[in-house]
């Protein structure tokens, strides 16, 4: 089942496109990391599938309805915007009553427990809160509307290293509670690697890579070697990068095959070093070589 | 929802209300005062700052309720929260412009209300005498601030303040903007559109030296040359043409050169009686044909004018808060 599906997606800004041909599907039941540097449409996506923003082309779906189209539509998909928005005026309290007047789902047990957990101040107004609090009562409010998808964009931007794990660990424990799906973006991919199990890279306002976790890095490897030019390399294997030094070469390349060639020594990858590959940048056809000393 | 509306809405809301009760009390003070008074030209500075008043609250409303109600939310990025609940923008946006316009509508009506009651011992001697030094209830300056019409311009000005906003997207500017346009539009429709709405009344007398009014002259190169006659208005009235027209029924302007003579002579000194001026302008006038022709609203006017004035004022509050329905889809 997919929980969002985007067909030839496109947004344009004034004259500006912000995302083109987007085509993807993101299956149910996983936290999906949407990973890409700055603006590179992260934020144009996730506002277009909760129905914020309308697309200039192409089609996109969220739990099988038109984002934004209805309240029923409004009550399946949870959206917390970059910079977590809240009311100043309005204290703790009065942002969950909020959520209590405005969603018939919602779980204000969930919502008192976590508030609880967390150590927010119900009678504290939402002005005063730091980042990472603002974070969490946003977060609370999302979780609590009980949607079946949930999106955040950069939640943790905000926050310090320490406020950003806790918040992480707590999505993790809820995800894991509530059975929801997740979309949430972000440019770092080390916050990413610790909560995602799928992963969207997106360049330039393209997609240019989507799938599980596990199986992008079963699918990558690193091959090292003695300098070498590499056009030679076997059929089925598909570079991603290359990097010189003056006696070495570093190959990514995407394959299902084992690498059969003695003359690499074959690595598996860390998610950053993956995405990295493929935020680089697309391969030079083919890589200028020095003249070997 | 409403209860959200009412939380954000309701120091706004306290503050406008708050003032409009305390101009209501002060009012109610210094009635008696008023009504027990044997000149009521004591009364200037109350009068003329009601008057004021009412015409300054639609403004306000529209300043400080309708603009920032969709503003601020979308300067603070508060609309994406709010709009990721179970509620459509649509009916969001119903549930705030209902309440704000309504709000806007009470307030006006309270204060419309205190300031005719209070006014309306010197409203009823400006209607009983031309010579008043008040102006009478249909005159354009009082007009507007009578009856029902603030209700009329106060759900205006709350809409026009929510659709520049919506247009502008920023609340100090879109303040700016409105008030322009708002004051343009109480300058421009007194002028422009209120004597269209209904029929006027028309009629073309004989000048008789009773009748005349006022003589209007300009510094010629030998002495004073009159230019134009107004006659007596009918008591209350609203007179929008008072000219001298000849037996075709073309207007006369300036005055033909048979009536210079008319005029005392400047060297004369001291004001003299005006009575044989008068008599001189009228016998001459009639003589050459000339009568006097006037177009004007008749006190009787006034409610009807007010119910249009305030439909009109309604609808177009309807037209615009369909384009702001319109303008939410698109707005991020």
């Amino acid at each position: 089942m997919t929980v969002l599906r985007a067909r030839e997606l496109g947004k344009k800004y004034r004259r500006k496109w912000a995302l083109t041909d987007c085509t993807l599907d993101v299956p149910a039941g996983h936290v999906t990391g949407l990973v890409g540097p700055n603006g590179a449409g992260k934020s144009t996506l996730l506002n277009l599938a909760a129905g914020m923003l309308s697309p200039t082309s192409g089609t996109i779906e969220a739990c099988g309805g038109v984002p934004g189209s209805g309240p029923a539509q409004l009550a399946k998909v949870g959206f917390v915007a970059q910079n977590t928005p809240v009311y100043p005026g309005l204290t703790v309290a009065d942002h969950l009553r909020l959520g209590a007047r405005l969603n018939p789902s919602w779980d204000d047990r969930v919502a008192q427990d976590r508030i609880t957990r967390i150590g927010l101040d119900p009678k504290q107004p939402a002005g005063k809160l730091s980042g990472g609090q603002r974070a969490q009562l946003a977060l609370t409010i999302g979780i609590a509307k009980r949607p079946e998808l949930l999106l955040l964009d950069e939640p943790v931007a905000a926050l310090d290293p320490l406020a950003r794990r806790e918040f992480l660990q707590d999505l993790m424990e809820t995800v894991a509670e509530h059975g929801l799906s997740v979309v949430m973006s972000s440019h770092l991919v080390a916050d990413l690697e610790r909560v995602c199990d799928h992963l969207i890279v997106l360049v330039d306002s393209q997609v240019r890579i989507t799938g599980e976790v596990e199986d992008l890095l079963g699918a990558h490897r690193r091959l090292t070697g003695p300098r070498r030019e590499i056009d030679s390399l076997p059929a089925g294997q598909e570079v991603v990068s290359v990097s010189h030094t003056d006696r070495q070469t570093t190959v990514l390349v995407r394959t299902e095959e084992p690498i059969l060639d003695p003359a690499w020594t074959v690595s598996r990858l860390t998610l950053e070093d993956l995405v990295l590959a493929y935020l680089s940048g697309p391969v030079p056809t083919r890589p200028a070589l020095e003249v070997l000393r | 929802m409403t209860w959200l509306t009412w939380r954000q809405f309701r120091v706004p809301a306290a503050s406008v209300l708050g003032a409009v009760v305390l101009i209501c009390v002060v009012l109610a003070i210094t009635r008696p005062e008023l009504v027990n008074s044997t000149n009521v030209t004591d009364q200037k500075a109350f009068y003329y700052g009601s008057l004021f008043a009412v015409y300054l609250l639609p403004a306000v409303i529209g300043v400080f309720w309708g603009v920032p109600m969709v503003t601020r939310e979308v300067e603070t990025g508060t609309h994406s929260l709010v709009w990721n609940q179970t509620v459509t923008r649509k009916s969001w946006l119903a549930n705030k412009m209902g309440f704000g316009a309504v709000a806007a509508m009470i307030a006006a009506g309270l204060l419309s209300a205190a300031v005719n009651w209070w006014a309306s011992p010197i409203d009823t001697l400006a209607g009983l005498d031309p010579a008043s030094q008040f102006e009478a209830r249909l005159a354009p300056v009082v007009f507007a601030a009578r009856g029902i019409a603030p209700i009329g311009y106060a759900a205006f000005a709350f809409v026009l303040g929510v659709a520049i906003g919506m247009l502008l997207r920023r609340t100090v500017a879109a303040m700016a903007v409105t008030l322009v346009v708002f004051a343009a539009v109480q300058v421009a429709f007194p002028l422009l559109v209120r004597p269209y709405l209904l029929p006027a009344t028309e009629q073309t007398v004989t000048i008789t030296a009773d009748s005349i009014a006022g003589i209007r002259a300009e510094p010629g190169p030998t002495g004073d040359m009159p230019e134009s006659l107004s006659m007596t208005r009918p008591a209350g009235a609203w007179v929008l043409t008072d000219e001298t027209v000849d037996a075709k029924g073309d207007t006369v302007f300036p005055l033909p050169a048979a009536v210079h003579g008319c005029l005392p002579s400047p060297r004369g000194g001291g004001p003299s009686d005006l009575g044989p001026v008068q008599e001189c302008f009228a016998r001459t006038l009639t003589d050459l044909g000339h009568r006097q022709h006037q177009v004007y609203q008749p006190a009787g006017r006034f409610w009807p004018l007010q119910w249009v004035e305030t439909a009109v004022f309604l609808a177009l509050s309807a037209l615009l808060a369909w384009f702001c329905f319109r303008r939410i889809r698109h707005l991020s």
